[in-house]
């Protein structure tokens, strides 16, 4: 289970997240929506131990991420996989290598059995085939798909994603809304999503948190986040300034 | 007056402290690194790869630079040494400036552009498109993944590269001798003779060795802090050249001063 409480990070002055909440429990996904620049990417970073909280608790299955010592910091991230807005895949190398890189930190498995479960992943996401190629031979679309088989390579028990569907197309948003699906099935991960698409939010998740000014405005079912009252979440679900302007 | 002066004196206050907290950015991104060192199984196979890109890939630019210095040194040596000095002392002056100042300096300075330049864009790169943090989420240390074989190899090759220069400089100056300067091949060699000491190449190696650290290190450093896109690579790119020469300069005026 991921448990965040009373977070808070500035960067200089600016504060991005105010006494943030949020619980992932374990099996369920949860999709984090708010608008670009609300910090949402940043609660996924505080979660691997890339950002340290200026106050407040992020702890992973119990265990304080600022606390874990680097071997312990390195074993929680193996559980967790990292899904980047923009897929950073490196782009010196194949994307079959961009796969292999996690499964190299696993101790005991082969060359034989990192190529085999590289190739494995790379299928999974429709991309069989493709492992020779790197990053700037393929669409925005692919990259994406190469993104999450790279981070689901290590089997793990975490799947973060950051806006998975940003700049895509709707077919392909559709297929990667699907993608995400299929894997909690076929993996049984617990997930985060991070995404201002509301149709992919709505497609994946368990429960909806909304995240407005630092902090979580409101958290529910997607059916109860679709119905909500509350003028800010409405303003953001329907694209409509006004109703924010109302309540001002 | 007095309003200036004190706006003077805060604005080199601020000056100071940022440039010491860049000092101390720096010291920790070494500390990470030599702490890296222990994950030789992340390291290991990248050093090699790194030597090639940074030392024998720079080979032709140091040795173009080093084969005009030579000539250019043993010309103005044979203009100045015109009358009462010996023209054999035109070996003992390309020899000697060659091991020990201009081979090491023009080397460290012509890498410190290519290699410098070169490892702040790629990390800076990798840095703006998350592809470092990337690596961290993978469990690598970014320290032993990216710095530690780029220092290395710095360390390692620099050297390398600048003997190999050094050495066709002198080559290079011994040419002009004998087809421009009516000198003979013994004349030359008596030159490079009398006042050469085999310290000379070792000192030529501290410095160079003291040049690979400072611009691998700082292309890294710079590398890893670089923020804002496309401006930003540029920015650490530029930073790293500039700030390697610097320290390659004062280096070359500190190991003079400690050891000659």
């Amino acid at each position: 289970m991921i448990r965040l409480r009373g977070v808070h990070k500035a960067f200089g002055e600016k504060a991005v997240l105010n006494g943030f909440d949020l619980d992932v429990p374990r099996g369920a996904t949860v999709a984090l929506i708010g608008a670009s620049g609300a910090g949402k990417s940043v609660v996924l970073k505080h979660i691997v131990g890339l950002l340290a909280a200026d106050r407040g608790s992020v702890s992973v299955d119990g265990r304080e991420v600022a606390e874990l010592d680097q071997q312990a910091l390195y074993a929680l991230r193996r559980s967790v996989g990292y899904v980047f807005q923009f897929a950073a895949l490196f782009d010196s190398m194949t994307l079959a290598h961009n796969v292999e890189m996690g499964l190299r930190r696993i101790p005991g498995l082969s060359r034989r059995d990192i190529r085999r479960r590289a190739a494995e992943c790379l299928e999974l996401v429709d991309l069989g085939g493709l492992g020779d190629r790197y990053p700037a031979e393929i669409s925005g679309g692919q990259r994406k798909r190469a993104g999450i088989a790279r981070a689901i390579a290590t089997r793990p028990r975490y799947l973060l994603y950051d806006e998975p569907t940003t700049g895509l197309d709707p077919v392909t948003t559709t297929v990667i809304g699907r993608l995400i699906l299929r894997l909690r099935e076929e993996m049984g991960a617990t997930g985060l999503v991070v995404t201002h698409d509301l149709g992919t939010a709505y497609e994946v998740a368990d429960s909806m948190a909304f995240l407005h000014e630092g902090r979580v405005r409101a958290h529910g079912a997607p059916s109860e986040i679709r119905i909500s009252g509350d003028p800010v979440v409405r303003s953001f679900i329907e694209g409509a300034p006004e109703l924010m302007e109302t309540m001002a | 007056m007095a309003g200036k002066t004190l706006d003077f004196v805060g604005a080199t206050g601020r000056a100071a402290l940022r440039f010491a907290a860049t000092v101390g950015e720096w010291g920790v991104l070494m500390q990470d690194t030599i702490r890296g060192l222990r994950a030789v199984r992340i390291w290991g196979k990248l050093v090699f790869e790194q030597m090639m890109r940074i030392g024998v890939a720079s080979v032709p630019i140091a040795l173009f630079i080093a084969a005009f210095t030579g000539i250019v040194l043993a010309l103005q040596a044979s203009y100045t040494f015109t009358g009462a000095v010996p023209v054999y002392l035109v070996g003992s002056l390309v020899g000697k400036t060659m091991i020990i100042e201009l081979g090491p300096v023009l080397t460290g300075l012509a890498l410190a552009g290519r290699v410098g330049a070169s490892i702040a864009a790629e990390l800076g790169t990798m840095r703006v498109t998350e592809q470092i943090d990337a690596l961290e989420t993978m469990a690598y240390d970014p320290a032993a993944y990216l710095v530690l074989p780029r220092v290395l190899a710095g360390a390692v090759m620099f050297p390398a590269v600048t003997l190999l220069a050094s050495a066709l400089g002198i080559v290079a100056g011994w040419l002009t001798a004998i087809q421009l300067l009516d000198m003979s091949t013994p004349e030359f060699v008596r030159g490079l003779e009398t006042f050469f000491v085999p310290f000379d190449v070792v000192f030529s190696v501290i410095k160079s060795f003291s040049f690979g650290l400072a611009v691998t290190s700082l292309g890294c450093f710079f590398g890893f802090r670089t923020r804002g896109g496309a401006a930003g690579v540029g920015r650490a790119a530029t930073s790293a050249v500039v700030a390697s020469s610097m320290v390659i300069l004062v280096f070359d005026a500190f190991w003079a001063a400690v050891l000659l």
